[in-house]
């Protein structure tokens, strides 16, 4: 149940990566993601992927979990290869099958933008396996903490995001012991046509829905017996702190920054 | 001494067409006292837990906590002295972490951080929960959360304590663990203390014992005493402890005599040795 979850999937570690502040994690990836979009030639996509390749060592994590982690998007990535090479035609004919014609510009076009799928994938399954998502939300939060000066509810999404973190194993393990009660009462949830197996999911999500609903309520009743009336007067345990090794980082991202935008034409 | 928990004349019911839960429902609970309120399902019972503490607000009459009021304007910070533990440990764990959620209500009341530290690791250590500060609440047993939830609320330093049915969700491993934390905290603590439940095994550890049947309080006694009409508890559908069965029965067929009925084995079996003493 819990083995196809594995894109976001925390590693718990000590690598320079993971001792990093996750809102340092939060603004190189979010820029970076950004940045892959202005790569014009194959010195800059050199020095990108470079960029990326590092991160991954500095991680310590094994290369093939990483991979692994990325598997439902090698598809994709792979489709939109194919996609490019048969419907870009420029520069000369490559090869030619049955009323098909590969051009050059074709297979450069498929390679740059698998590329810049691929990094992305790669740089953002990066910031999730080495930050807890109890980290991401409190980055987030901090991050988007001056929102709150234009009524964006900032505290209330994240304590929602992390209420709904922390109800996901109470929930997966409901939704396992009523798939098994559901089974004992003659469901069957394994074999059949795609369809039957679709409609065998309701008597599934019923009492799922039913159940996280009521839970929901007593929570809500829990949190008003504890005090909860908002982010207002509220202090705040968990405290996120910039450390020399992040304005380290920071330094050195703003240099490669600047080599990769000297890098284009 | 004080009042810690007065209803004055309360009427109670969830909705106009359903029937009073509590009819002129009167009570009161002084500083200090550790009560138990027992009763069936639908008794009522639950409804005066959540009524102390304005989670719910009654049609009619008065509510006092501590000789004040019970209302709207000052429910939030009358209940900042009401420490609440519920039924299911499981959904009143609010933090991703048991220090998180130790910490969830004193956030909710300002507290700075460093105070919050020291009183996180004093509260777990009091329910013997110290070492497990940075655990996710799916690897933790039924009992282990409800100590949390436990810690929980005794780290806001609250005044009076409600158990609403804290261990009917519990195994029998996880139901001793929680009422022997109880009992340590009555121990350590002054604290008014309100445990709800349907388990004559918990009143053990309490002063007086109400029971409610049809939200009205059909006696008000001590442990010692209650079962002394146990016809009584058992026509408004409360079933006794196995001992306390067992002593009627040897009362009735073999000529014991019993001057308290014994809620656990090692009480009943100091109740028959002594008894044999005695001839």
């Amino acid at each position: 149940m819990k083995s196809f979850m594995i894109i976001g999937q925390y590693v718990p570690g000590n690598s320079l990566i993971h001792r990093l502040d996750p809102r340092t994690k939060l603004i190189v990836i979010f820029t970076f993601v950004i940045i892959v979009f202005f790569a014009n030639n194959s010195w800059s996509y050199g020095w990108l992927t470079l960029f990326a390749l590092i991160l991954v060592l500095l991680t310590r994590l094994r290369i093939g979990y990483i991979l692994k982690g990325i598997t439902p998007v090698w598809f994709l990535i792979f489709f939109t290869f194919i996609l490019h090479l048969i419907i870009t035609k420029e520069g000369s004919v490559l090869i030619e099958i049955v009323g098909f014609t590969i051009h050059e510009g074709g297979v450069l076009q498929g390679l740059t933008i698998s590329l810049r799928f691929f990094l992305l994938v790669l740089v953002t399954s990066l910031l999730t396996l080495t930050t807890s998502p109890m980290e991401i939300t409190d980055a987030i939060e901090e991050l988007l903490g001056p929102l709150k000066k234009i009524k964006v509810p900032v505290h209330e999404l994240a304590l929602m995001m992390s209420i709904s973190l922390r109800f996901i194993p109470t929930l997966l393990d409901e939704t396992e012991k009523i798939s098994k009660a559901q089974a004992s009462r003659g469901v069957d949830l394994r074999t059949g046509s795609i369809k039957d197996r679709i409609y065998a999911i309701v008597p599934l999500l019923v009492p799922l829905f039913i159940s996280a609903f009521k839970r929901a309520e007593e929570l809500a009743m829990a949190m008003e017996a504890r005090g909860y009336r908002g982010s207002e007067g509220r202090t705040k345990l968990r405290q996120l702190q910039f450390k020399s090794l992040d304005f380290i980082a920071m330094i050195i991202y703003v240099l490669i920054i600047i080599i990769f935008f000297s890098l284009r034409n | 001494m004080m009042t810690a928990i007065e209803f004055r004349d309360v009427y109670f019911r969830y909705n106009e067409d359903a029937p009073w839960v509590l009819k002129k429902f009167n009570l009161k609970i002084e500083e200090n006292e550790t009560v138990a309120i027992i009763g069936h399902n639908g008794s009522g019972k639950s409804t005066i837990a959540k009524l102390a503490n304005g989670l719910l607000v009654p049609q009619a009459g008065d509510i006092l906590i501590n000789g004040r009021k019970l209302t709207a304007s000052n429910v939030w910070e009358i209940r900042q002295n009401i420490g609440m533990v519920f039924q299911n440990p499981e959904n009143q764990f609010v933090g991703t972490t048991v220090r998180d959620d130790v910490a969830f209500g004193l956030e909710n009341r300002g507290i700075p951080r460093k105070e919050m530290i020291k009183r996180i690791h004093t509260s777990l250590t009091q329910v013997g929960m110290e070492n497990y500060q940075d655990h996710e609440p799916h690897n933790l047993s039924g009992g282990q959360k409800q100590r949390v939830a436990i810690a929980s609320v005794m780290a806001t330093y609250p005044e009076i304590l409600l158990l609403d049915e804290a261990t009917s969700m519990l195994d029998p491993r996880g139901r001793k663990e929680i009422l022997s934390t109880i009992h340590d905290l009555k121990e350590e603590l002054e604290i008014t203390m309100v445990m709800i439940t349907h388990d004559l095994h918990e009143i053990i550890l309490t002063d007086r014992v109400i029971v409610m049947n049809q939200g009205q309080i059909y006696k008000d006694t001590t442990v010692d005493h209650l079962f002394n009409d146990y016809q009584g508890l058992q026509s408004i559908g409360l079933s006794l402890p196995l001992t306390v069965e067992l002593a009627i029965e040897l009362e009735r067929q073999y000529d014991y005599q019993f001057t308290t009925y014994p809620l656990d084995n090692e009480e009943f079996l100091k109740a028959l040795w002594t008894s044999n003493l005695k001839e």
